[in-house]
């Protein structure tokens, strides 16, 4: 059968480049990444930037509006950093606050993915779930407080709760809204390949479903640590948001930045943990 | 490849009294009304029409999707009441799953039929290897043209060796010069195969090339107008477009299309307007007149 074979118009394969010197190639890479090291280098003078003026608003103690009189300059927030990295108290305090997000955003994930799934597929489900999630939704985890302390017999639990819920609601949100966007031609196609429900569900809508699922989680884990910190300076022992808290109560204000900063670095790490783990999920999205 | 493609010389289509009606807001919308069509085994088969006269609906209640309202679809004698991987079927938007590779694509239906995943690797590789495409196999629907991702639609409908194969519009997205290789990857395939084939679009030319009948709808509340055999030889050559035997049968159907697409437009355009039209614009460009 000629005509396939030559009919195809198969697009132009460039053939094997020869072999290129290191400064070729070296050149052909500054070429073709300028635009990102451009970015990197301003990115960093920025960075730089922010230290100084920080430096200079603390140095000078400058009240305007805002008072810089007791806040710590970045070289007291270092010191007190490399003392932290050797005392054991800090690190359980993040090992902790680690763990609690870790058990309350994977019960979440747990139960919101397959929960939006379910409803997403099934009306009745839906239909019974869907009005109490709406209620329950709009009350910010933090508002929870009183009675997940109410509900949980320890303190650890009703804290790892407040996680929990904070991340619930996006990732359920967000997996029902993918649901409802599978391409119904793509169930079609699969039902007359022969699958039946199961398979479609298996195959069809949960693949599909995935992007907005990971939009879910990475929403859902910024809630996490946003309610958990909260919760940590009402009602915890212990915990990074605990900490910065206890610091302003001990007046060690090197220790309130260094707290806040700590959050910032472990929230920033776990939302780049999700984005990895939804890379190696969804290798046809990758570019 | 004989494991892969059975079921050849069989798929006899049967659809009588056919009528399908929507259910809207306003009432029922008839979108087909009275129709009788067959596809004999082995047999290429082609419904043209105006826009919106019904030609996906029709397909859709062969393919199981949609039941008819009245009258009955059989496929060799069976009723169909559901999709069943007996009769395959291609979609003009592709319908690829963009989480599959290309070989995962075509190998899908033989992995509903729960084939071992080693028998159907390499039944997948030997289709993709007749349509030209075993260089793509582990490539991502979204990295490749839309011809080739037609062509992959094609051959995941062919995998599991059904009785029928049902195309909608399928080149209707395509370029012109695609949409001729396209044609002729399809007659290759059919011609291979033995296998009946329905064919909607509303290329004239495109029907009368492939087909050994074509249907002509009328405009909405669609039925069949006229049934015009195509007795053109096979295999057939793109210089055949040129023949008077084609042009005759093109102006025919032309002319059948023509009438219905005017009463599908609620008829105010006369044919006499039109020509008006074209005299005006003679000898001036389009922007003299705008
Ligand atoms: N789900 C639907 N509900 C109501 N009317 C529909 C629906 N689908 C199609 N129609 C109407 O039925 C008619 C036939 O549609 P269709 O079979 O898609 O036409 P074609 O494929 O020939 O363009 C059209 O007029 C269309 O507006
Ligand atoms: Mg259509």
């Amino acid at each position: 059968m000629p005509a396939i074979a030559e009919a195809g118009p198969l697009p132009a394969v460039t053939p094997p480049a020869p072999p290129a010197s290191f400064g070729t190639l070296a050149l052909r890479w500054y070429r073709l990444n300028r635009a990102g090291l451009r970015a990197t280098a301003i990115g960093v003078i920025s960075l730089l930037a922010f230290l100084l003026v920080w430096h200079l608003l603390t140095t000078y103690r400058v009240v305007f509006f805002v008072r810089f009189t007791n806040v710590p300059s970045p070289l007291a927030v270092y010191a007190s950093f490399t003392k932290a990295i050797h005392d054991p108290k800090f690190l359980m305090h993040i090992l902790l606050s680690c763990r609690r997000i870790f058990i309350g955003f994977s019960l979440a994930a747990i139960i919101g993915v397959p929960l939006g799934l379910i409803m997403g597929r099934f009306k009745l489900v839906h239909e019974v779930i869907f009005p109490v999630a709406e209620v329950l939704r709009p009350i910010p985890a933090i508002a929870w407080v009183p009675m997940a302390i109410m509900l949980w017999p320890t303190n650890e639990q009703s804290i790892v709760f407040i996680t929990f819920l904070g991340s619930f609601f996006p990732i359920l949100v967000n997996t029902l809204h993918g649901m409802s966007l599978v391409d119904p031609v793509l169930v079609r196609a699969a039902q007359c390949l022969g699958a039946r429900e199961r398979s479609i569900f298996r195959e069809v809508y949960f693949p599909a479903s995935l992007p907005h699922i990971f939009t879910g989680l990475t929403v859902g884990m910024g809630v996490a640590w946003v309610s958990l910190i909260a919760a940590e300076m009402i009602s915890g022992q212990y915990g990074i948001g605990y900490f910065t808290w206890e610091a302003y109560s001990l007046v060690q204000y090197a220790d309130i930045a260094l707290g806040m900063i700590a959050i910032g670095v472990l929230g920033l790490g776990s939302s780049l943990l999700i984005r990895g783990a939804g890379q190696l999920v969804m290798p046809w999205r990758s570019t | 490849m004989s494991e892969v493609i059975a079921n050849t010389s069989k798929g006899h289509i049967e659809v009588r009294n056919f009528s399908l009606a929507y259910e809207t807001i306003e009432g029922p919308v008839q979108a087909v009304t009275d129709t009788q069509i067959h596809v004999k085994p082995g047999e290429f088969v082609s419904i043209v029409g105006p826009s919106g006269c019904g030609k996906s609906t029709l397909l859709n209640a062969v393919a199981g999707f949609l039941k008819p309202t009245t009258g009955i679809v059989t496929v060799d004698g069976e009723r169909v009441n559901g999709p069943s991987a007996e009769r395959g079927m291609v979609f003009q938007q592709y319908s690829l799953f963009p989480w599959k590779t290309v070989r995962e694509n075509v190998e899908f239906g033989l992995k509903m039929r729960g084939m071992p995943r080693s028998q159907r690797e390499r039944a997948a590789r030997t289709l993709l290897g007749l349509a030209g495409l075993e260089a793509f196999e582990k490539h991502y629907p979204e990295k490749l043209s839309g011809g080739m991702k037609q062509r992959v639609g094609i051959v995941r409908a062919l995998a599991t060796g059904p009785k029928v194969l049902l195309l909608d519009e399928p080149f209707g997205a395509l370029d012109a010069q695609t949409r001729v290789i396209m044609q002729q990857i399809l007659t290759n395939m059919w011609q291979r195969l033995k296998i009946s084939v329905l064919f909607v679009t509303h290329d004239i030319d495109e029907a009368i090339f492939l087909s050994d009948r074509v249907y002509c709808m009328t405009a909405r509340p669609g039925s069949i107008k006229a049934e015009i055999p195509i007795p053109l030889e096979r295999p057939r050559q793109q210089s055949m477009m040129m023949s008077s035997e084609f042009l005759a049968l093109r102006r025919g159907l032309m002319s059948l299309i023509r009438e219905e697409s005017l009463k599908a437009m609620g008829g105010e355009i006369n044919d006499m307007g039109m020509q008006g039209l074209s005299i005006e614009l003679h000898g001036h460009s389009l922007a003299d007149v705008i």
